[in-house]
């Protein structure tokens, strides 16, 4: 990393905004104690209802805390901070990765916080099964850190709010964060061509679910993941080309 | 300014819009920024038209205009920021671009907030580790005036704080070309002084300095050299008494209730003529003959004064509108 203090204080900057811990980490982890909560002695497809329901919000939580990072520079776009940054000898590329940085720092802290509530209801996973599960979110968080910058891009600060609720929230809905979707038949076969399908699958990898079938999981992250990659750039040349 | 100027003579008026080069050629020796030829345009709107300047590393330079002039257009070229349609930008020798990235620039935009969740000594901080070669964070504080509030966030900050540490972001750079585009916009007096005397310190130890501005004060004390842009032409380039030497070399004040302004600007020598009142201000080429006519016209003329115009006036001369025909534009 070619600057690391500007590093230091952009993750520092992420950690002092409140609404962005509040969406983070605060909604899944007040979700998962309400439903999780009040559920705690039942079942889920075999599996303890708080386990289910701790991996439904660690793949909702995290996606948003991805997906935000990036977006929040819309804002900085809008008032004026990106192009203080470009006469700047920062990279435009360091930005984007000091922004999925805070990102994935912020989701490992939803991650870590959604375990400590899930082993307070009774969760109880090994070693190999917490690393596995973690390991499989942060790969499945790759499209969605994309996404994120892609959003930076076109969305202002006035469409942000919207914008992000809903997008964040159909990903999570579709991809079976909070509960399971279809089990079967047309439906099925769309969900799984989304990757936050796969990022709620990797949350359950650990579960004795044979939920990550390596081959088409890889397939559909990586083809979301170039995709959104390509609009992203084409979207930024559009937007510093207009000055 | 509320002045009317009803009448301009076409003649000598040309004079003082060709584009001022060859006085120039000698700042063309050292690898300083030069501008050559640079056209943008927005749309329809030609910001900047074909402009040709060289500076000079060392100089201090005033961009003076009014609102539209292509000042900030240019200083976005300069910056690397806009992409020329036409024409080249070079600093130091180098691109923009590649100027920009081994942070030989510094610069204040005109627009733009600062980064919120930050103290104003972070924030300081955390630009000056951008580039290879930065202040001392401690001394831009005190020299901005941004110490007393340093552990201030941010977002806490009023306007005229606020641009003192956008100021001190420019600043803590320590780059050898420093842009500063309409700096003191938000500043008090005060503050104006103080942000000024930062300046002279900063141009004392050798840093290219541009400035754009409104201000003619401003660009008259502090500036080595003016460029007086408008409608996106350089207009008038050199020190700030030459400038004033472009324009009319004199007016006429003279008390004359009831004048006829019309035949008042018709007079031999004289370029405008404007009512003030009771007052009428004649701006003149030649002053000698404007007066003799002017007497002989109109005895009634009393409390007559003749004075070399300020730079005020060579603005207003510099700046009006040359072509009936040219299109009304606006720039950034």
């Amino acid at each position: 990393m070619k600057h690391p203090t500007y590093l230091r204080y952009e993750v520092l900057r992420t950690f002092r905004n409140r609404r962005f811990l509040l969406f983070s980490l605060g909604f899944p982890l007040l979700l998962f104690f309400l439903i999780g909560g009040t559920n705690r002695k039942a079942h889920l497809d075999g599996i303890s209802f708080p386990l289910y329901y701790m991996t439904g919000m660690a793949s909702w939580g995290t996606m948003v805390a991805v997906i935000s990072s990036g977006a929040r520079i819309a804002a900085e776009r809008q008032f004026g901070w990106t192009r203080q940054l470009r006469i700047t000898p920062l990279a435009t590329s360091a930005y984007f990765r000091a922004k999925v940085v805070c990102g994935y720092l912020m989701a490992l802290l939803s991650l870590v916080v959604l375990y400590a509530a899930g082993t307070s209801l009774g969760v109880r996973l090994s070693a190999g099964e917490w690393l596995t599960m973690t390991a499989l979110l942060l790969i499945g968080l790759i499209p969605f850190a994309v996404l994120g910058i892609l959003l930076g891009h076109l969305l202002s600060v006035g469409s942000m709010g919207p914008a992000m609720g809903g997008t964040t929230t159909l990903f999570a809905v579709l991809g079976g964060a909070w509960g399971p979707l279809a089990s079967s038949g047309v439906l099925l076969t769309l969900v799984k061509c989304l990757p936050s399908y796969w990022l709620v699958q990797a949350g359950k990898s650990a579960l004795g679910h044979s939920g990550w079938p390596p081959l088409e999981a890889w397939v559909v992250i990586a083809i979301w993941t170039v995709g959104l990659a390509q609009l992203a750039v084409r979207v930024y040349r559009r937007d510093t080309a207009r000055a | 300014m509320s002045r009317r100027t009803y009448a301009r003579a076409c003649t000598g008026a040309n004079v003082y819009f060709m584009p001022v080069n060859d006085d120039m050629s000698k700042d063309r020796g050292g690898a300083g920024i030069v501008l050559s030829h640079l056209s943008k345009s927005y749309g329809k709107v030609h910001a900047v038209r074909s402009i040709d300047i060289s500076i000079n590393a060392g100089q201090t330079v005033a961009l003076l205009g009014p609102n539209g002039a292509g000042k900030t257009t240019t200083i976005d070229m300069v910056l690397g920021l806009a992409r020329p349609d036409a024409g080249t930008v070079s600093v130091f020798g180098v691109p923009p671009a590649a100027a920009v990235r081994s942070g030989l620039i510094g610069g204040m935009l005109q627009t733009g907030s600062l980064v919120q969740n930050l103290s104003v000594r972070e924030l300081v901080t955390m630009v000056a580790s951008l580039y290879p070669r930065p202040l001392d964070v401690d001394e831009v504080l005190s020299v901005t005036g941004t110490a007393e509030f340093a552990d201030r966030q941010t977002m806490k900050l009023s306007g005229g704080q606020a641009q003192r540490v956008r100021f001190a972001i420019a600043l803590v750079a320590g780059s050898d070309l420093l842009v500063l585009d309409e700096p003191t916009a938000a500043l008090d007096v005060e503050s104006r002084r103080d942000f000024w005397n930062a300046m002279r310190a900063v141009a004392a130890g050798g840093t290219t300095i541009i400035f754009a501005t409104h201000y003619l004060e401003e660009a008259d004390a502090y500036a080595d050299r003016i460029i007086l842009m408008a409608r996106g032409r350089v207009v008038a380039d050199g020190p700030a008494t030459e400038i004033k030497a472009m324009a009319g070399n004199r007016t006429i004040r003279a008390t004359l209730p009831d004048a006829d302004v019309g035949s008042l600007s018709a007079l031999p020598g004289v370029n405008s003529a404007d009512a003030r009142g009771e007052a009428v201000v004649l701006s003149c080429s030649d002053s000698d003959s404007a007066l003799r006519e002017l007497l002989r016209q109109f005895p009634g003329a009393c409390d007559i004064e003749v004075r070399g115009a300020g730079l005020e006036e060579a603005f207003l001369e510099l700046t009006a509108d040359e072509d009936e025909d040219d299109e009304v534009e606006v720039a950034r």
